[in-house]
């Protein structure tokens, strides 16, 4: 229904358009020259009948399902409402829709099916009043912005004021997804605070969500002391940034102080295509080949590695991270200007002399930077490391153990059907508070180094 | 000053010099390029150029700019071996021996032959660190006093001890334009060169900088052979006892500096010289 | 300034001089091995896992079938109801003809042949040509998973029968099947053209690769206009304060939010707080469309950037508003960059896997989504089922829907290289 409101408004916002270019092609050649061109009146017309139906259909679809299940609530018998928990009215809600949908599990209650009926019935009626207030709207605005235009009528600025205002709001729009991600996070994470101290799950160092421990515990969940899920994650990370760092530093070394150029424009692209593999591919690498691969070669030296060890997720880890190492720490080497190279091979100092004394040093900030950058990134990563790190929270520091990490936990709590008050989904919330945090101070602090690298050589 | 050093580079060079300008009184020859072309890519930005370079005296390449003057002063030390896409042919001789032949060791020849860059460029580190960078690699010093001594002398012989003694540990980068550019100059000399090439050390300086600079050249005169690229011919009459003219990539004409400004051979560095173009 | 300020004479002549160049310049050679080395490291590991999803992968992209006849006897189907008729009796007695000689309990082996399925493709087929029924259909099956296993040589003969999947009597059968010239092996274009399936030879990408391309429809029916609208305003008409600061780091720092808190941004916002349906790939190109928008804006910028300022002057010069300046002449020249810019963030977007299974678009789903707002899988969240199967023959599926996936990412890399190798230009 919502597809068919678009293409009406479409269809409609054109007719204005001709509409509204018509009128304006009769105000050309007049005794009194025309301020605007037709087609400007065309879009002037268009636009006042085209945004606030399309406008108008947003909000009544973003409504109608909250107004719905509100009358709906109200027209049940009270008897099945009153002191009925928010949790129950919701079930109630859910049944009713499902007997809507054909979806019958049992027997329905005659309450239910009527109700059912009644919510097919709206259900209808809102569409088509959805419809019909949409098309009103526009023969209004059409009348309205038509009676507007005349000779020296200024539609092009009117026009023009329209179009500033829509890229305004566009650009909101990244400012608005990231309170919007600061709003979901925090009021989740609250509720889930409400039922789990912030302390025990910012210091405990159990971590069972899943699993009932004491009949009397809260909301009869499991435990959710996150250190041991901090700890895995910085585990894996630490062990992605080992593998990483040297290799990302070293091919920038080689890169910029000895490849040739036709050497450069092979590398480059292939570094680009390591960068560009989606990180299930390397997920899914790891289950297949790293980790069997680290077990064998552990149960050679008579080790035994477990299958979802850290080494294999965080070593994949790595090898997705080497472009951003290299790409970072190429960019910060070559931003050293090239009189510094040549100020110290001038001097007698061999390449490596000039690469390790004078250019590494000069990058440093811009190299950790992007360390920085790339840190958040592992952190954050999470296909990997779903598919192949543990699920159970061990707190411990061996990289041939099964750890599990923040964004596992956040997934594994959300994977499947989700109730919104259990403490085990909202936990998912509160880890994700807390990567939202770790990363973006990371980044933040990541930018300013390097901004500051830069602003040295500029 | 150092013989040891000199006969090391003239080991093969059985008679190292022919002298080439009649009129002159000075002859010991220092540096001496026959048929010198640069390439870059497949443009050429240097024709032919011979030329000597007498030794413990100042020669001036002078031209307007693009002439190819600061592309054949980077042939002295091969520099223009980390451009990708320069070549270089022809002979140089420093002391009677061929810089461009592979057994040449670049690193060694760079220590001998040190350069001054156009715009002041000190390492981002230490003033101390800065002057010791190539006493360190080239392992010239054998002690930390050692180190400490050619650090200090090199700083005098550029003028600059008296004004950073105090504050050796200060980045190099926080000193004024001109104290910048004689700190290079001291990173330079704190390897003992034998040459020094300058590619116009003064054309980001101050007047008052600039004084100061070519004051110390004329100081060093006594101790390296010198070769300074400039645009400015007054610095050239100034500080030098050779000048070479350079136009387009040719060299014009090269003789004795008063007799250059006084009395030039050729019109175009007579022009050049009296300012009808550059 | 005399020479006896000069402290010290290097001896560039002696042997130690010498061996201490030969030194440095080992050092050097160390250092640009060590490049060379870590180069070779990462390109080795790339060329392990494109060779190890290739070595695996590729016998998903065949499939072993058998040759059978099926008569549809009147009295198991009726023509009336094709639907409600006994085509597991069909199948039974298709394959009892094949081998008359087993009986009783054997014939369940038998049957574990063919695909568990079988009896729904000969249901479809009688009911997309009723004029079989008393008649006799032939028709190619697919075999089930051991034995496509088998015949693909994953499953050794060699092994002691208790270690296989499949046991010497079915192999003896498989193999007179083979002798009778009943199987064989032609491209698999099931798994192109069929959905999700817990039988392995039977699952495909379909449904995965419509969901993703409405995923990413969507995607890039929000995030073009709106990163190219923000783009130009911040680029050509914001004025410099707070909020436009503001805007421009909130943007950089956007791109770098790790991509499951989008996903729980999605499930909070869009299917808790709004109510729309789980699964469904409109949601999955919101979330998309916000974590593709600030790279969006980030090229576009670039690409405006680029644009020199004269032809702006010259515009502004002849009379036209600024609004025109940039549609009619800026807008255009930057196309090319924005295209580019954007079929990569979209390349990214279809790789993108965590939000999409926040959102719910890894459930089980055997049959293509029919809109926007149906249950959906995508193309990387199938790999991750796949991946996750306990099957054998889904590790095969799982390679194979990885290099359709890297596939689909090399075309659009190389529509964009093309792009820009074709219409952008330097000034």
């Amino acid at each position: 229904m919502f597809g068919y409101a678009v293409l009406l408004i479409i269809a409609l916002s054109l007719v204005a358009f001709y509409v509204g270019r018509a009128q304006g092609a009769a105000f050309v050649g007049g005794d009194v020259k025309s301020h605007s061109l037709p087609a400007y009146h065309g879009a002037f017309v268009a636009v006042w009948v085209g945004i606030p139906a399309f406008v108008l259909v947003l909000i009544w679809v973003a409504l109608q399902g909250i107004v719905v299940d509100q009358a709906l609530l109200g027209s049940l018998p009270a008897s099945m409402t009153e002191g009925a928990s928010a949790s129950q009215l919701r079930l109630f809600l859910s049944e009713i829709k499902n007997v809507a949908a054909g979806r019958i599990f049992s027997e329905p209650t005659p309450e239910i099916q009527a109700a059912a009926e009644t919510y097919i019935r709206w259900q209808g009626i809102a569409r088509w009043a959805m419809l019909v207030a949409a098309t009103a709207l526009m023969v209004v605005a059409l009348v309205i912005a038509r009676s507007r235009l005349s000779t020296r009528f200024r539609a092009r600025n009117n026009v023009e004021r329209v179009m500033s205002g829509l890229m305004v709001f566009c650009s909101t729009v990244a400012i608005l997804t990231t309170l919007g991600i600061i709003a979901s996070l925090l009021f989740e994470a609250f509720r889930f605070f409400e039922q789990v101290p912030v302390t025990e799950f910012l210091f405990g160092l159990n971590w069972e969500p899943q699993i009932r421990l004491r009949e009397d515990q809260i909301a009869g969940a499991g435990a959710f002391g996150a250190v041991p899920v901090f700890v895995g994650t910085l585990l894996i990370a630490t062990i992605a940034m080992l593998v990483a760092t040297p290799i990302g530093l070293f091919t920038a070394i080689f890169l910029v102080e000895y490849a040739s150029d036709r050497v450069r424009n092979i590398i480059k692209p292939i570094m680009e295509i390591l960068a560009g593999i989606p990180t299930v591919v390397y997920g899914f690498f790891a289950v297949l080949t790293v980790a069997p691969a680290i077990r064998e070669f552990g149960s050679l030296m008579g080790i035994a590695v477990s299958p979802n060890s850290a080494l294999a997720a965080g070593g994949v880890m790595g090898i997705m991270i080497i472009p951003f190492i290299s790409s970072l720490s190429d960019d910060a080497l070559k931003a050293v200007p090239r009189a510094m190279r040549d100020g110290s091979l001038a001097l007698g100092a061999t390449r490596g002399e000039t690469m390790t004394k004078v250019l590494l040093p000069a990058a440093l900030p811009g190299i950790m930077g992007g360390i920085l950058l790339a840190l958040s990134r592992a952190i954050g990563e999470t296909m990997i490391v779903v598919m192949a790190a543990g699920l159970i929270a061990t707190l411990t520091l061996n990289p041939i153990d099964s750890v599990t990490t923040v964004t596992v936990q956040i997934v594994t709590l959300l994977i499947g059907d989700t109730e919104f008050d259990s403490p085990k989904t909202l936990a998912a919330f509160a880890l994700g508070l807390v990567l939202f945090v770790v990363t973006l101070s990371l980044n933040v602090l990541a930018l300013h180094i390097v901004r500051k690298y830069r602003e040295q050589y500029e | 000053m150092n013989d040891t050093a000199m006969s090391a580079l003239a080991t093969e060079a059985t008679n190292p010099q022919t002298v080439r300008t009649p009129d002159e009184h000075p002859t010991n020859f220092k540096i001496g390029a026959n048929d010198v072309s640069v390439f870059y890519g497949n443009k050429q930005a240097l024709f032919d150029v011979s030329i000597d370079i007498p030794e413990r005296a100042v020669t001036a390449f002078i031209g307007p700019s693009g002439c190819g003057k600061s592309t054949f002063l980077r042939c002295f030390n091969r520099m223009n071996d980390t451009i990708d896409i320069a070549r270089v042919t022809g002979r140089i001789e420093i002391d009677g021996r061929e810089i461009n032949e592979s057994d040449i060791d670049v690193v060694e020849l760079r220590a001998r032959v040190g350069m001054v860059f156009q715009k002041p460029n000190p390492f981002p580190k230490s003033i101390f660190e800065n002057v010791a960078y190539g006493p360190r690699i080239h392992g010239i010093a054998s002690s930390k006093s050692e180190l400490d001594d050619i650090v200090i002398s090199s700083l005098e012989r550029a003028g600059l001890a008296s004004e950073v003694k105090d504050r050796l540990a200060e980045p190099g980068t926080g000193l004024s334009g001109g104290q910048q550019q004689r700190l290079c100059i001291a990173r330079a000399i704190a390897v003992n060169p034998e040459v020094i090439l300058m590619d116009e050390p003064c054309s980001a300086l101050d007047p008052i900088a600039t004084a100061r600079i070519e004051e110390l050249i004329d100081e060093l005169r006594q101790n390296y052979t010198i070769v300074i690229v400039t645009h400015s011919m007054q610095q050239a009459a100034r500080v030098s006892q050779r000048t070479a003219m350079f136009h387009l990539g040719y060299l014009v004409e090269e003789g004795p500096t008063d007799q250059m400004f006084t009395n030039p051979r050729e019109k175009r560095t007579q022009d050049y010289i009296t300012g009808r173009f550059g | 300034m005399t020479d006896s300020t000069m402290t010290v004479a290097v001896d560039w002549t002696s042997e130690q001089g010498a061996a201490r160049r030969r030194r440095r310049h080992a050092a050097d050679r160390r250092l640009r091995a060590y490049g060379i080395g870590a180069i070779s490291l990462a390109i080795g590991l790339l060329a392990i896992l494109i060779i190890t999803l290739a070595a695996t992968g590729y016998k998903a992209f065949v499939q072993t079938m058998v040759e059978v006849d099926f008569t549809i006897s009147a009295d198991l189907v009726k023509a009336d109801d094709i639907p409600a008729g006994n085509f597991r009796a069909v199948v039974a007695n298709a394959m009892s003809k094949l081998f008359p000689e087993v009986e009783g309990r054997e014939t369940r082996e038998l049957k574990q042949i063919l695909t568990n399925n079988t009896r729904f493709i000969v249901r479809d087929a009688v009911i997309a040509d009723p004029s079989v029924i008393g008649g006799t259909m032939t028709l190619r099956v697919p075999a089930s998973d051991p034995f496509d296993q088998l015949n693909k040589r994953e499953i050794s003969r060699d092994l002691p029968e208790d270690q296989r999947r499949v046991n010497d009597r079915q192999i003896t059968w498989f193999d007179k099947l083979d002798a009778e010239g009943r199987i064989s092996t032609p491209f698999n274009w099931g798994l192109f053209f069929n959905a999700d399936s817990r039988f392995p030879e039977l699952a495909g990408l379909a449904g995965a690769i419509v969901g993703s391309f409405y995923a990413l429809l969507v995607c890039f029916l929000i995030s073009f206009p709106v990163g190219i609208a923000a783009a130009v305003y911040l680029e050509e008409f914001a004025p410099k304060n707070r909020l436009t600061d503001l805007i421009e780091v909130n943007i950089n720092n956007l791109a770098a939010v790790p991509s499951v808190v989008f996903g729980l941004l999605g499930l909070a916002v869009f299917l808790n707080f709004f109510g729309l349906p789980r699964s469904a790939p409109l949601v999955g190109g919101m979330v998309l469309a916000l974590m593709t928008l600030p790279t969006i804006i980030i090229v576009t910028r670039a690409a405006l950037k680029s644009v020199p300022p004269s032809i702006r002057e010259a515009a502004l010069g002849m009379g036209a508003s600024k609004h025109q300046t940039i549609t009619h002449h800026v807008l255009p020249l930057a196309l090319p960059g924005i295209l580019t810019g954007t079929i990569i963030g979209l390349a990214q977007a279809l790789g993108e896997t965590a939000p999409l299974l926040l959102i719910g678009m890894n459930a089980f789903i055997t049959s293509p989504p029919g809109g926007l707002m149906e249950a959906s899988t995508a193309l990387p969240t199938q790999v991750f089922i796949w991946a996750d199967s306990p099957e054998r023959g889904f590790v095969a599926r799982t390679s194979a829907g990885i290099l359709v996936l890297l596939g689909f990412l090399i075309v659009m890399n190389a529509i964009a290289i093309f792009l820009r190798q074709r219409l952008e230009r330097t000034w």
